[in-house]
């Protein structure tokens, strides 16, 4: 029996939707579909009446819930707080225990489950490509076109990445005395997609004489897992990274993905007091990095003559956890940025990490509103805080023709440092 | 279940992909924010006027009840499916098709959100003042439907005051106009303002004119603690009084601050029994000598304090506060009755009073707060429907608080609608003879009562 609550479990939440209609203004499925079944009251209508057994699992119920971004601006707006991102992930894992696990959800478990087979993937050329994004067509930018040069590093990131990140660094790298012990949780998207993002957080931390761990046997955090209903294999990965991040002690662990900050610092917690000792423990690098007075060094750094113009993108998976001013303190303290604020900063990008290669054309929709507000803004770079984020940003850039490039923010960091 | 040429013939006029049969479909259109439930026979998302039009000649072959949606959030059940049928909603109707600098008006669909209208021409310094509590997901062709209040109404008055013309379906399928752009009109009845307000009984809204003003350079938001609800009650009255019509004037009763209090931690003093937020809006030089006006009016009323926000963070925190009600209110008691009634302003303190009195002598609580610029109260039942008895206590108690409002020269709903939520009471605020004239014109207008039926009047 799975200590991830099930649906039954959520009753309670599910009876606290007032159905006032709030989430229609929050929900980005919603914003480019324009269908009840799409928006987070709907889903909760749809939850209840399988609970009340009014309708099975029937097509058209698994289609509305497959519709779900799980980024969680509804429950950040609802007048009552209900979970909708919880209640439809509890909903996935009846659908996968009733039904079975779809074809992608198996493969999500296959592989996620398992990361030596991840590595393999990822040396033998292509992490994601064959298994997970089978279904995503030829032209699309999902299939691991990645994104042209950073402006901030002298480099172009490889196509695909054959050494993954963890293989390239120690696994421990000293910092200096009495400085804090992180450890960093890379997550897939840094460790198989973009180690630059990697390698830019492990020089920050130097800078500072921080000495960061980092575990070489930390697996996925199993958030597309969740998103799959996969339960077994969300209750596998905690495990392996509940061992991997607490073998040695550390102060916090730190992660440069948003939606990792999520999966290790909110969905384990069900799982028991070591899991919630782990979340507690789970902090964002770039609160990590205001908390040990990064933005004041940074004040005393001469400001450039010519700086580049930056927007910043609010990742769902901070935003809804009330981190939107670290990431913009530290943007607007580099001193080669002049930061501009974009209208809509924290909608969501229309990514929802697994969501895009079933939905793509709803993802892409959603994408280009995103791509409309970085033109008008100006702005040549849009940092954010999650490689997720990057590669939709990017590829809704490319899309509509714009010019501006997608970046961590960790890379514009890194590039204002001094030697 | 609809005879499948019926759904055959929706789909051969929409296209297929715009109507759907399937249950859950049915289920996510048989709800507003009444809670109640009603399943349609089945949901359409027209795009044209024609469309809508041709959809209401098969209904009334067909003699099929068409219940019209926008957002479905309205709080008395104007757009639920109460008889089946066909759920039209205009949700997909959603461009605004002009903004005209020139003349100050705009042209929309019904399906375009009330912020996003209000974004779209406050960027070019144009002003659409209707704010309802849902601007930020209900509809234009909804809030016309209900002719929507909200705060800023003291000052500039409700959605009607906007409408300068409809495009709209009759429930026999014609399309008709009324008004037009024009600030001035006076040939033939004003038919936008009958269907303004007639909660989608007498016709689908498919195109709405809507005058526009400038938008006011800057505004400046006061919360004022009070140690009593008659001295809130007598400060609105003070500042009218001064020739001062803020842009909008929101009380809050002493019960209301109570669960605020709780829910949220906000620090005030324990003997302010009242608050007002006064945001007062115009020309950045002349708001602080208003705010500075108003603050020295009102002060010997008992003002325990002023709080007048410096920035528009501060100002959002006080709003904040007002938002936050809603949701407090849900830790006194899981369920809501929540009534809108409307008496003349100066007659909040007495009504506050009277409800209190019903609220005692019932045993269950009810907290006021609302627009007491314009003497709306949101008058909030809380119950457990749990509990053996609440509801019928309940319903007892909403008939008291009505007939005390009309007693005072009141009505029972200010900007909510009667749908069917209220419709029991109509007979309490309308006489037969005016009952009768309005459901001559409804019978005239669709003899086969095809169009939201058993809306506003009882069957």
């Amino acid at each position: 029996m799975s200590k991830l609550k099930n649906l039954e479990d959520y009753r309670e939440e599910i009876n606290q939707c007032v159905k006032c209609g709030a989430c229609r203004a929050h929900c980005p499925v919603f914003g480019a579909e324009k269908h009840e079944g799409r928006v987070a009251r709907g889903k909760v209508a749809l939850a209840r009446a399988v609970l009340d057994n009014e309708i099975g699992l029937e097509a058209k119920v698994l289609e509305d819930l497959s519709q779900c971004l799980l980024c969680g601006s509804c429950c950040a707006q609802c007048p009552n707080k209900v979970p909708t991102e919880e209640i439809v992930a509890a909903a996935r894992r009846r659908i996968a225990e009733e039904k079975g696990l779809s074809s992608f959800g198996k493969g999500v478990a296959a592989v996620l489950g398992r990361p030596k087979l991840m590595d393999l993937l990822a040396k033998t050329g292509g992490a994601f490509s064959p298994l997970l994004f089978k279904k995503v067509p030829e032209n699309s930018g999902l299939r691991l076109r990645f994104p042209a040069p950073y402006i901030t590093a002298d480099r172009t990131l490889p196509p695909v990445v054959t050494k993954p990140f963890r293989e390239r660094v120690p696994e421990v790298i000293e910092g200096q005395p009495g400085m804090p012990t992180v450890a960093f949780f890379t997550g897939c998207g840094i460790n198989y997609m973009y180690p630059a993002i990697g390698e830019a957080f492990l020089k920050v931390l130097k800078f500072l004489g921080v000495t960061v761990i980092i575990p070489k046997d930390q697996a996925c955090c199993g958030l597309p897992a969740v998103s799959a209903g996969a339960t077994e294999t969300v209750e596998e990965l905690a495990a392996l990274n509940l061992a991997a991040l607490t073998r040695r002690p550390v102060d916090y662990v730190v992660t440069a993905c948003a939606s990792c900050n999520v999966g290790i610092g909110k969905i384990y917690a069900d799982l028991g007091d070591d899991y919630r000792a782990l979340a507690a423990k789970t902090m964002d690098i770039f609160v990590f990095l205001v908390k040990h007075g990064l933005p004041e060094k940074l004040a005393a750094l001469p400001k450039a003559a010519n700086r580049t113009k930056v927007t910043y993108h609010d990742p769902c998976h901070l935003r809804t956890r009330g981190i939107t001013q670290e990431p913009r303190q530290i943007l607007k303290a580099l001193p080669q940025v002049e930061f501009v604020e974009m209208v809509g900063a924290g909608t969501c990008c229309g990514l929802g990490g697994t969501y895009s290669v079933h939905h793509y054309d709803i993802s892409k929709r959603i994408g280009a509103k995103k791509a409309a507000n970085i033109a008008a803004c100006g702005a040549e770079l849009v940092a954010t805080d999650c490689p997720g984020c990057i590669m939709q940003l990017q590829d809704s850039i490319n899309h509509a023709g714009g010019k501006a490039q997608a970046v961590h923010l960790l890379e514009l960091l890194v590039a204002a440092l001094p030697e | 279940m609809l005879a499948s040429r019926i759904i055959a013939q929706l789909k051969e006029i929409v296209g297929k992909g715009q109507v759907s049969t399937e249950k859950a479909d049915l289920i996510c259109y048989s709800y507003d924010a009444t809670q109640q439930k009603f399943l349609p026979d089945v949901v359409v998302h027209p795009q044209t006027s024609e469309q809508i039009s041709r959809i209401m000649r098969l209904a009334n072959t067909e003699k099929v009840p068409v219940f019209p949606r926008g957002a479905g959030s309205g709080f008395t059940g104007g757009s639920l499916p109460t008889k089946g049928g066909i759920v039209l909603t205009t949700e997909r109707m959603d461009e605004i098709l002009e903004i005209d600098e020139e003349n100050l008006v705009a042209v929309v669909q019904p399906g375009v959100v009330t912020e996003q209208f209000q974004q779209a021409v406050e960027k070019v310094g144009l002003f659409y003042p209707p704010d309802p509590a849902s601007l930020k997901f209900s509809t234009l062709g909804g809030n016309v439907a209900e002719c929507a209040g909200g705060p800023r109404c003291v000052k500039y008055g409700v959605t009607k005051d906007y409408i300068l013309g409809l495009e709209v379906v009759t429930p026999l399928g014609d399309i008709i106009t009324t008004g037009g752009p024009t600030m001035k009109g006076v040939v033939g009845y004003d038919l936008t303002k009958l269907l303004c307000g007639s909660e989608g009984t007498l016709g689908i809204i498919t195109k709405i004119v809507i005058k526009l003003l400038p938008l006011p350079e800057a505004k400046k938001t006061m919360l004022v603690l009070f140690d009593s609800i008659d001295g809130a009650a007598r400060a609105v009255s003070a500042i009218v009084r001064n020739k001062i019509i803020p842009a909008t004037l929101e009380f809050m009763d002493g019960r209301t601050l109570d669960c605020v209090k709780q829910a949220t931690g906000l620090q005030v003093p324990d003997t302010a029994r009242a608050v007002l937020i006064i945001e007062v809006d115009g020309d950045r030089e002349f708001l602080d000598k208003q705010a500075r006006k108003i603050a020295d009016i009102i002060q010997p009323l008992g003002v325990v304090e002023t709080r007048i926000a410096e920035t528009p963070e501060e100002s959002e925190a006080l709003w904040q506060i007002r938002r936050s009600v809603s949701a407090s209110l849900r830790k006194v008691n899981p369920d809501k009755y929540n009534e809108d009634i409307c008496v003349p302003r100066s007659k909040v303190p007495e009504m506050i009073r009277k409800i209190d009195e019903i609220s005692d002598r019932y045993g269950i609580p009810i907290v006021n707060f609302g627009h007491a610029g314009d003497g709306n109260i949101h008058v909030n039942i809380m119950i457990d429907k749990k509990i053996p008895g609440e509801q019928e206590k309940a319903e007892k108690a909403i008939k008291e608080v009505f007939e005390g409002t009309l007693a005072l020269g009141g009505t029972m709903s200010g900007e909510h609608g009667i749908g069917i939520a209220k419709a029991p009471y109509i007979p309490l605020e309308i006489t037969p003879e005016t009952a009768a004239y309005m459901k001559t014109l409804k019978k005239a207008l669709d003899p086969n009562n095809i169009l939201n039926p058993g809306k506003i009047f009882l069957d």
